[in-house]
Parts: structure tokens; C-alpha cells; sequence
């Protein structure tokens, strides 16, 4: 099935792209989206334990199931909260 | 005016001040105390001189996020009023990027409740700063963004209630 991908700032900028398609089996989680997207560009790879996602506009995890057509979004950690921030 | 919002233009706070006696009004109440606070760009980032910064927000999901710290709110301070308004696009040094009010009975809980809206915007908002400085640039990158981490929660609690 296909989902269609959402990337934001370092993410986007390291894949070079904002929104792609994906495709992967019936019944995978955002982490096999995630998988895929990073097989694609390895570049992303560093990010895998610390990014988190949203699921057609809300909050998910990454072992929520995804479904045909739904819009995933990679988030990067956040600015807020960074060292010096306070 | 909403009373959650992402926007491109420059913020105010009395904008929002007078959103929330209003509507404390029109709830019949009024309110005791309104507090604000405002996030305002730095002329430097560890030792780095910056010239200006870029915000990029997931929008849809920033305003699901506002949304909720204001429901977090309600539970920890029923009759508190909150507005969050953050800015994106380029902003300049001494530029507002974020602005919060909250609207309260009595001073402690328009503080209290001031505080944690904040904290929880740093700890879960989907917002991105791009810091372009005289010698590069660079993305600030700290949490990851889960709001139902009840550490994180907790957390925000405790500064707010200090």
C-alpha cells in the first residue's frame, strides 16, 4: 500500500525533499515508513531514536499501524528545550 | 482572534490580554489577573553571533498541541483561561517569536498557568528554529516531541509551581 510522506526542517533538508509516497506492506507501522524512508535516505538514519511522527495531522508512535493513503509526518526533536534555551 | 494560533505577522501581547478579559467577561466572571510572557530572539547562541532565525512549524500538528496544553490547563486550573500565539517565517533579533497570556481568578494561578503553557510549548510543539549566524548556520534541535510523557508533564508542573 502507499502512505505519503511528510518531512520537516533538518529531516527535510537532509532528504532534500518535503513530501514523498512510500511504499510498504498491508498493515506496516510508522517505524517500517520510517525504515523505508531511511533505506531510501540514508542520510535520516541518525535520527531513528529521536524522532517522532504524527498520523494525518495528530500525534502518533511509532508502532502505531498505518493505512493506504494516510499522511505521515517526521518530526525532528523539536527547538524547544535545547540546551540554553531556559 | 483565536486564541491558539501560527502566524507569519508580528505579535502583541495586548491583543491577547484584552482576548482573554473578554471572554473572562463574557463567561461573567472577569478575571483577577492576567499574566504574559514573551519568547524574544537573542543576539547570540552560545558564543555565536546570530544575525537572524527562520521558524517552521508543522501547523496543523502546532495547533493540536496548543490545543491540548490548553486542555491540560483546564484540568490543573479549571476556571484559567490560556492564548498562545507563535510566530514563523524570518524574525529579526529582538523580535516576539512566541507570545502567551493567561487570564486568571488571582495572580498565582495566571502565573502558574502562564509558566506551564510555555514549558509544554517548548517540550511538544512541533516548531523549528533555523539560526543563521555571521560565521553559518544551524538547526536547534532539543526534544522529542511526545506529549503523553507524563515525566515531561510533571515536569513542567513543577516550574510552573515552583
Amino acid at each position: 500500500m502507499r502512505v505519503r510522506v511528510q518531512l520537516f526542517a533538518r529531516l527535510r533538508e537532509l532528504a532534500g525533499l518535503s513530501e514523498c509516497e512510500c511504499e510498504v506492506p498491508a498493515g506496516a507501522s510508522v517505524e517500517a515508513v520510517w525504515q523505508a524512508l531511511c533505506g531510501r535516505h540514508a542520510a535520516l538514519a541518525p535520527f531513528s531514536r529521536s524522532v517522532s511522527c504524527a498520523v494525518n495531522d495528530d500525534f502518533a508512535t511509532m508502532s502505531a499501524a498505518v493505512r493506504e493513503g494516510d499522511a505521515i509526518a517526521f518530526l525532528p526533536p523539536v527547538s524547544g528545550g535545547a540546551r540554553g534555551d531556559e | 482572534m483565536p486564541r491558539l494560533a501560527v502566524t507569519r505577522g508580528p505579535l502583541g501581547v495586548e491583543p491577547l490580554v484584552a482576548l482573554l478579559e473578554g471572554e473572562a467577561q463574557a463567561r461573567g466572571e472577569g478575571c483577577g489577573a492576567v499574566c504574559t510572557f514573551v519568547g524574544v530572539v537573542r543576539a547570540s547562541h552560545a558564543g555565536r553571533r546570530v544575525r537572524h532565525l527562520e521558524y517552521e512549524a508543522y501547523e496543523p500538528l502546532a495547533l493540536k498541541a496548543f490545543a491540548r496544553i490548553e486542555a491540560e490547563i483546564g484540568g490543573e486550573w479549571p476556571k484559567a483561561l490560556v492564548a498562545i500565539h507563535h510566530r514563523i517565517g524570518r524574525l529579526e533579533v529582538g523580535e516576539a517569536s512566541v507570545v502567551v497570556a493567561a487570564a486568571a481568578a488571582h495572580r498565582a494561578g495566571a502565573f502558574e498557568a502562564c509558566r506551564y503553557a510555555i514549558e509544554r510549548v517548548k517540550q511538544i510543539a512541533p516548531v523549528w528554529k533555523h539560526e543563521f549566524f555571521t560565521d553559518g548556520d544551524a538547526w536547534v534541535e532539543g526534544a522529542t516531541a511526545a506529549p503523553d510523557d507524563e515525566a515531561a508533564r510533571r515536569e513542567a508542573r513543577n516550574r510552573a509551581c515552583a
